[in-house]
């Protein structure tokens, strides 16, 4: 692409290079709180900001690291910002904080945020990094957010905590059981991929 | 919190660490292609969670948790709670291991070394590394609990690595449908293996 505005910047993580179902980076922490899509609002929203503002940070002093200490530089920068996370989570959103457990501090080690530093921020102006940060938080928003809609649709008969299909006594909808369990998100997530690939020829693997 | 054979073996099957939390996914996939990396991976994996967990359980022990400072500084320090900084200073131990586990080998056993080498530095950012000292602080293990708790979780993620990396050699002459070839088809794999594994959580 010869001129890249902000917008495309913010768009093409989104479809066309989706962090997850293209390049495979931060499934680690994604998917354990995708059950409930109250977590994985939370988790989104705390991925995307750290991701677009780590990008920022790391690019606004992109001149001054030196090269070979950069991702520690890098690390700490991120640290920084999921400690500042999870303590707001603590203090305003206790029981969200609690049911995520060790995922929000596990934001450190999620490839998307390491990756969009070392790869677009430490080359890229600040505006510029901070959209693509976002944009790449947003991308992998919309992945779990639709895990976490069908798992906890399909598990439990919610949506956002409210009952959608009737289960219980005098319900007509038993709920799926294996939803809740791990294994589910892997097979959502292989169906996700099989079908933005068949969509979009052009990111068939090998 | 039951005997350290119950935390062991619930750290390796039941609560594996790459199938029931997600950990490690990323160089769970991107490493699984072969047979002889995903070994080589896998024992990197133990190693480090062998040294790391621990140390960070002495660090939270006797450092961060409320009140640890007053046993070396007297009581004024009873007060204090560093527990906040608790993620960047297990980071920064992890990456210091792995580096100091690099140096080490290199100088004295080069072979297993040039065997490992190219692994380590990616450990760092293993999120199984970080998700375990993890859980080591939320589950309040003491020292020893945390020594069986490393062995437990680095064996399973590495059982798991082996056996996905066997599969996956198996599938190339599969017949796979056009857009799950890859990924797709290793996410459904990994999905089965998952639910074997779970199959052993009511031993």
């Amino acid at each position: 692409m010869a001129k890249e505005t902000n917008k495309d910047v913010f768009l093409e993580p989104i479809f066309r290079k989706n962090p997850i179902g293209l390049l495979v980076l931060g499934i680690c922490s994604a998917l354990a709180v995708t059950t409930k899509l109250e977590t994985a609002v939370a988790m989104s929203i705390a991925v995307t900001l750290v991701t677009g503002l780590s990008s920022f940070a790391i690019s606004q002093i992109r001149t001054t690291i030196p090269y070979s200490i950069r991702i520690i530089v890098q690390m700490t920068v991120i640290a920084t910002l999921v400690i500042l996370v999870d303590q707001f989570l603590k203090a305003y959103f206790f029981d969200v904080s609690k049911q995520m457990s060790v995922f929000v501090g596990l934001i450190i080690t999620n490839c998307i945020v390491m990756g969009r530093a070392e790869g677009y921020a430490m080359s890229n102006d600040p505006a510029k990094s901070f959209w693509d940060g976002v944009g790449n938080g947003v991308g992998y928003s919309v992945v779990l957010l639709l895990v976490a809609f069908f798992r906890e649709l399909l598990g439990s008969g919610r949506i956002y905590g409210i009952e959608v299909l009737k289960t219980g006594a005098d319900g007509w909808y038993v709920p799926n059981g294996l939803m809740l369990l791990p294994p589910s998100a892997f097979f959502l997530i292989a169906f996700f991929i099989w079908g933005v690939r068949t969509w979009d020829k052009k990111q068939v693997g090998k | 919190m039951g005997g350290s054979f119950s935390i062991f073996m619930t750290s390796c099957f039941s609560e594996n660490m790459a199938l029931a939390f997600f950990l490690g996914m990323c160089t769970f996939l991107a490493m699984s292609k072969e047979v002889k990396a995903a070994v080589g991976l896998g024992a990197a994996v133990i190693v480090i969670q062998l040294i790391t967990i621990p140390v960070n359980n002495l660090i939270y022990q006797y450092l961060l948790n409320e009140g640890a400072l007053s046993q070396f500084l007297g009581a004024s320090f009873s007060s204090v709670d560093l527990r906040f900084v608790g993620l960047i200073s297990y980071i920064g131990t992890i990456a210091a291991m792995v580096q100091i586990l690099e140096m080490a080998l290199e100088k004295y056993v080069p072979a297993l070394h040039a065997q490992l080498g190219i692994f380590l530095p990616l450990i760092t950012v293993n999120c199984a590394i970080l998700g375990g000292t993890l859980f080591m602080v939320e589950r309040d293990y003491n020292f020893s609990q945390s020594v069986v708790f490393a062995l437990g979780s680095g064996i399973g993620w590495a059982l798991a690595i082996a056996a996905l990396a066997g599969i996956r050699e198996k599938l190339r002459y599969s017949d796979v449908p056009e857009g799950l070839r890859g990924l797709g088809i290793t996410f459904i794999v990994t999905g089965l293996m998952a639910m074997a594994f779970m199959g052993l959580g009511g031993m």
